[in-house]
């Protein structure tokens, strides 16, 4: 229930009055509630717990990060 | 699988590690607060490759959710004309009399979901019957239990309620600080994507120690341990964020303002830890036609005498005070199968990280 782990967006709808999602996550899809997150947008990933999207991945920060690891990786 | 398979290279990682160990003067003790970090560590085995003591905190909703919550769960899914649901871990959990599958091998509606909105969604599709959703966990799954009862009201739902058993991650912190034997935090990363960062800077202030806000992939683990080593060498006690790609410092504003909007303050039972103040989240007035407690009149409930089994040390596994191999039952009397205590059952509770990755170390 807490183990969150990112998904992508695939398709979006409207159900209700809910915005809710298709969210990939490596293979296996779930539906998702996007209520929390009106950033979103098809092709973004997203953090899911319990069955909404809590936050969409800063994909420029990820980088940033992975390149601070490859730096550290570098050095002497 | 993108945006996991990087944050798990190897190569990597042990750059990181050397970086820690030339910076470490002294074995410096940290407590990850999440259970899934644990899990994280645990599966990894960073705890062996690191030169500090990783201490396991509290931070599984499943093993703090108090056998007396457990108890109520019972009662209610064995009230006629009651569907009680929830998630798949909350069922396996030891209550004072068997956990909540018994119940529904006795005859008692209990399902296992994914989301709440199922339960809102069945709520609907089945008027003639009282529909109650299980609502467990931290900061990260309260956004949707709020959103439940949000629907609930908005559409006029009369047979939905909520069993309400939500804890807050920072008074847990500070309950655990005085032990002394804590230096530093590994704050719970997406628990700070709904909260952000600002709840942890009086505790960082207050008790001189760095809380550093971490991930969950094992170079997020050791970028945590990274960051608060740096600060304890350096004499430093901040709250610092080695999550950005998903915590920002005000957290998720749209999510805390529906949780400001459902739920209200109060206090919580911890299972094996006691009452902590102010660590929990219960319905606000606005809402408490949907509170399965009164609903139900649980608080009347005959034969409501609970007891935690005696032999599990919990307790003290939740605090950090003993690893869970130490506890006499583990892997023996206790094991995923039949398990004693809560942290047995759930993925993130460390006796059941230990069990599925240490075994080994039994004997
Ligand atoms: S091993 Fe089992 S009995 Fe021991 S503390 Fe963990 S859950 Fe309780």
């Amino acid at each position: 229930m807490c183990l969150g782990i990112p998904g992508k967006v695939t398709a979006m709808r409207d159900d209700n009055g809910v915005p809710m999602a298709t969210v990939d996550f490596g293979g296996v899809t779930n539906d998702v509630c996007l209520v929390y997150v009106p950033e979103a947008a098809v092709g973004q990933y997203v953090i899911v717990h319990a069955g909404f999207a809590i936050t969409v991945l800063d994909e420029q920060a990820a980088l940033e990060t992975l390149r601070l690891f490859d730096e550290m990786g570098g050095a002497p | 699988m993108k945006w996991l398979d990087e944050f798990a290279d190897p190569v990597a990682a042990r750059a990181v590690i050397d970086d820690i160990t030339a910076t470490v003067t002294r074995r410096w003790s940290i407590m990850e607060v999440c259970g899934g970090q644990t899990h994280s560590i645990i599966r990894h085995g960073l705890d062996q490759l690191l030169p500090v003591e990783l201490i396991h905190g509290p931070g599984c909703p499943v093993c703090v959710t108090p056998v007396a919550m457990i108890d109520r769960a019972h009662a209610l899914a064995a009230t006629p004309n009651v569907t009680l649901c929830s998630f798949g871990d909350m069922l396996r959990v030891p209550g004072s009399n068997g956990d909540l599958f018994s119940v529904k091998a006795a005859g008692g509606d209990v399902r296992v979901m994914y989301s709440p909105l199922a339960a809102v969604r069945l709520a609907e599709e089945q008027p003639d019957r009282q529909v109650v959703w299980f609502g467990v966990g931290f900061e990260t799954t309260a956004p949707a239990t709020a959103m439940a009862a949000h629907m609930a009201r908005t559409r006029g739902l009369t047979n939905f309620s909520l069993l309400v058993s939500h804890v807050l991650v920072p008074p847990a912190i500070e309950a655990v600080v005085p032990s002394g034997r804590i230096n530093g935090f590994l704050a719970a990363g997406h628990v700070c994507t709904v909260m952000g960062t600002a709840e942890y800077e009086p505790i960082a202030a207050r008790h001189r120690v760095p809380i550093v806000v971490t991930g969950f992939e094992p170079l997020d683990v050791l970028e945590g341990v990274r960051r608060c080593v740096r600060q304890l060498e350096a004499g430093r006690a901040e709250v610092e964020n080695a999550y950005e790609r998903a915590v920002k410092p005000e957290g998720n504003p749209a999510a805390r303002s529906m949780l400001s909007d459902v739920f209200e303050v109060c206090d919580r039972e911890w299972r094996g830890i006691g009452s902590i103040p102010a660590s929990g989240w219960r319905l606000a007035p606005a809402y408490r036609e949907f509170d399965a407690e009164s609903r139900f009149a649980l608080d009347e409930v005959d034969g409501l005498h609970t007891h935690e089994p005696e032999r599990c040390r919990a307790g003290e596994v939740l605090q950090g005070l003993l690893a869970p191999d130490q506890c006499e039952c583990f892997g023996g009397e206790c094991t995923p199968r039949s398990p004693l205590g809560a942290p047995m059952v759930s993925s993130e509770g460390a006796c059941a990280a230990y069990y599925q990755y240490r075994r080994v170390s039994v004997g």
